[in-house]
């Protein structure tokens, strides 16, 4: 998965409105408990990322995610001994102990599993619709070294990924018995040093070794840099408010409390419009 | 003049090597002139492009003595950051030097990097990439783009400072004859328009001679030959025969001094009335056009009935290649091989070459059309190191295998494989695909494997392949290889055959993909070889005396 410039509203607007719009989305998925609110935190994450033309990327980073958000669910469900409403007795089991699985440690697992899966679409749609190059330069004042080793370990995984390809198939195309996986092992590790080291070498000669602080560029805030900012502000302001609050209530021990008064809703609908508002304005943004 | 880059008694010696790559080497590059630097791999050429941009010592390691001046600079002191203000450098490999997301990042990284204003930024991008014409590439995505444009791109990140030198290590050998030779002339054009020196690593020199201005040849780490190109020519001619231009052959052949380039040979030729007439009897004809009849004659071969016999090596019928979501790699592709034939697959960069090797492996399935073999295929892949997963030679391959590509002797079973040279490893990479228990493969394909070979190990390689009683497909761009093994040529377009049939027919017919024998003599007689050719203006001097008298 990497980025690649398409022509929507998140694509159009400076790197600096897309980081704070994904991070306040990230910021909602960490202060959401409530079932409702994380939901529309998840909705409000894919669905900004179909708008913005990278539902593909998402979809493929939520093969990842469902897996183990249901691998969380059920560790929740084994481990935890919390909960009064007992759905199964298990009995003594090997290395766990007496097991008693709870309508709440489950329901909290599921809680936790769709946090995890929030994440990381929201990482997903961080990665495809955020230019990491201007990323780079948004961070290179502060710590130039730093947002280049990160920008460009984002960068070789997709050059890793067909070095892989191309390994596998030379594999293929030996006769007879494969080598073992430990050889294998060698051979991949030593591309990858390789690879890195013929990179460095394209850094050094680009000048990277005597990179100076670049001067602060001016560029005017678009229709879409000032929608991506104030929806993020917003985003986080309706997140801190509904958990400062106590508008948005939950807790899953002893006993499990999740009430979907209007008042979940309307703050859920309300962080729902507001994600998705930018995306309705469509000038400007091939 | 001014010195741009100033070398004195250099030698230097990589960790762990046993001899020094390059041995008190001294020279002296003026502003503006355009220097290729000539020689067989190993001969010290990438090691003194290193040196010119600092790498060696400082990023490489190793012992060095002697002393490196770029504009001013002692390479001692100033390290490939600091250097990168006056020298701009290519490699071989684009896709190991572009470092950003988009083609104007690329282009702004190294201006950037110098701590220029966000305005002269802006203008240095744009400048580049009109001088090198890609300001249609500025907002694409560096992952999209081909191995040519990725070359340019990269070329461009290279010059977009204005450096004083820009030194390039076979910045063509990747790319296929049309964009090769584009990219020699924008280096020209810069050297010309902006007085730029350029020092030129390369291996087909018949490519770039007629661009240079002076030829530095290296042998073992040394000069041999410091000349302008005829001078060059000449020396090589008694010399280094190895580095002789299939052009430089053939005039000497025919008892000429050497000309540097096509017009100055074929101008040479007619000089003498050696030129033979391109529309006499024999000659080659257009592509497309029927050799005997005039007629257009259909370009691809369809698969008759006796071709899908027991007699076919290999058969493709009707094949497509398309991508979920993206174009037809493959349109319709059908090509049948004879057993013992030896063909090769030529074409642009991104013309469904390697897809259609790989189908024919098994490696990929056909979307639609089947692909048929009497036996295994073998396939070696673009990158040799690739297939090298043991620690030592003889453990990849058995013995029978090393010793039919010539690495069966002592002194290469111990090795690690990484170690060996460029040649040798496509040599073993070759061993472990050929070796079978279950017998030899009925198809071999290669994988473009001349990539930054030197003449004479594509000349071994070509030996090689030829002595091979399976059937050979290769793709590759050299068409000076592929008058050396090939039987039959297919030239391959946007995914389907454009041309199919005997290597003197398509090679001589073209112009792009024609060898340089080819294009002195204009098509004549299908030469394709300096020997060809050679015996060619020989005949038609037997004929005309006949005639006269």
């Amino acid at each position: 998965m990497s980025y690649r410039r398409l022509a929507s509203p998140l694509h159009a607007a400076r790197a600096g409105a897309g980081c704070a719009y994904c991070l306040a989305l990230a910021c909602a998925a960490l202060l959401a408990e409530h079932p409702i609110m994380l939901a529309a935190v998840t909705l409000a994450i894919a669905g900004a990322g179909c708008a913005a033309g990278v539902g593909r990327e998402l979809r493929r980073a939520a093969l990842f995610a469902i897996p183990l958000a249901v691998m969380i669910v059920l560790v929740n469900a084994f481990v935890s001994r919390d909960g009064l409403t007992v759905l199964l007795r298990l009995g003594q089991l090997p290395v766990l102990g007496h097991t008693d699985i709870t309508l709440e440690a489950t329901a909290y697992g599921a809680i936790l599993g769709l946090r995890a899966v929030a994440l990381i679409l929201c990482g997903a749609l961080y990665t495809a619709a955020v230019d990491p190059d201007e990323v780079l330069r948004l961070f290179r004042r502060v710590s130039f070294r730093s947002a280049l080793t990160a920008t460009l370990a984002t960068r070789m995984v997709p050059v890793l990924v067909r070095d892989a390809r191309r390994l596998a198939d030379a594999q293929r195309c030996r006769p007879g018995k494969p080598p073992s996986r430990l050889a294998l092992m060698r051979a991949a590790s030593s591309g990858v040093l390789d690879r890195a080291l013929d990179v460095a070498a394209a850094l050094e000669v680009r000048g990277y070794g005597s990179a100076h602080r670049p001067p602060r560029a001016r560029r005017p805030y678009s229709r879409h840099d000032v929608a991506f900012a104030a929806v993020a502000a917003a985003i986080v302001m309706l997140s801190v408010g509904a958990r400062a609050t106590g508008a948005a209530p939950f807790h899953a021990y002893p006993s499990l409390y999740s009430p979907a008064g209007s008042g979940v809703l309307a703050i859920a609908a309300a962080l729902l419009a507001c994600a998705l508002a930018p995306f309705a304005d469509r000038r400007g943004i091939g | 003049m001014t010195s741009v880059l100033r070398v004195e008694h250099l030698s230097y010696s990589y960790p762990g090597a046993e001899r020094p790559a390059v041995r008190d080497l001294s020279l002296e590059i003026s502003a503006g002139e355009l220097v290729v630097l000539a020689g067989a791999s190993g001969s010290g050429k990438s090691t003194l492009l290193r040196a010119a941009s600092g790498l060696v010592p400082h990023f490489y390691g190793g012992e060095i003595a002697g002393r490196v001046t770029v504009a001013g600079m002692d390479t001692r002191e100033h390290g490939p950051g600091e250097l990168a203000f006056a020298v701009g450098t290519l490699f071989q490999d684009p896709e190991t030097q572009v470092v950003m997301g988009t083609v104007r990042a690329e282009l702004a990284f190294p201006l950037e990097n110098r701590g220029e204003s966000g305005s002269a930024v802006a203008r240095g991008v744009e400048e580049t990439a009109l001088a090198l014409g890609i300001s249609h590439l500025l907002d694409r995505s560096t992952s999209e783009l081909s191995g040519g444009e990725l070359q340019r791109v990269a070329l461009g990140a290279a010059l977009a400072g204005r450096p004083a030198l820009v030194v390039l290590d076979e910045p063509t050998s990747q790319l296929d004859p049309v964009a090769g030779d584009e990219l020699i002339s924008l280096l020209r054009r810069c050297n010309e328009d902006a007085d730029t020196t350029i020092v030129l690593a390369e291996h087909r020199l018949e490519r770039c001679l007629s661009a240079a201005d002076r030829v530095i040849a290296l042998v073992d780490g040394e000069i041999a030959c410091d000349a302008d190109p005829a001078d060059f020519l000449r020396w090589a001619a008694l010399g280094a025969p190895e580095l002789q231009t299939p052009g430089a052959r053939l005039l000497a052949g025919a008892g000429l001094p050497a000309a540097v380039g096509v017009k100055p040979a074929r101008a040479a030729l007619r000089e003498r009335s050696l030129l033979p007439d391109p529309r006499a009897a024999g000659s080659a004809p257009a592509l497309g056009e029927d050799r005997r009849r005039g007629r257009p004659r259909r370009v691809t071969r369809p698969l008759r009935g006796r071709e899908r016999s027991a007699e076919s090596a290999l058969a493709l019928a009707r094949v497509w290649h398309e991508l979920p979501r993206g174009p037809a790699i493959l349109r319709d592709a059908s090509l049948v091989l004879m057993a013992g034939e030896h063909v090769a697959l030529m074409g642009r960069n991104g013309a469904g070459k390697s897809t259609l090797l790989r189908h024919a492996a098994g490696l990929m399935r056909p979307t639609r059309g089947k692909v048929q073999s009497a036996g295994r295929v073998a396939l070696l892949l673009q990158n040799p190191t690739d297939y090298l997963v043991h620690e030592t030679v003889a453990a990849e391959a058995s013995v029978h295998s090393l010793a039919a590509v010539g690495l069966s002797s002592p002194a290469f079973a111990g090795r690690n494989p990484r170690d060996l040279s460029g040649g040798e490893r496509q040599r073993l990479a070759l061993a472990i695909v050929l070796d079978d228990p279950d017998g030899p493969p009925a198809v071999v394909c290669l994988d473009e494997p001349t990539r930054g070979m030197d003449r004479g190990r594509k000349g071994e390689l070509a030996e090689l392949l030829a002595e091979m009683p399976a059937a050979v497909l290769v793709a590759t761009h050299d068409p000076e290889f592929v008058a050396a093994f090939a039987d039959r040529v297919v030239l391959l377009a946007d995914g389907a055959p454009i041309a199919d049939g005997p290597a003197a027919d398509v090679l001589a017919g073209g112009t792009y993909f024609a060898t340089e024998t080819a294009r002195i003599l204009g098509g004549a007689g299908g030469a394709l070889r300096p020997e060809e050719g050679v015996a060619l203006i020989a005949g038609s001097l037997q004929t005309e005396a006949v005639t006269a008298r």
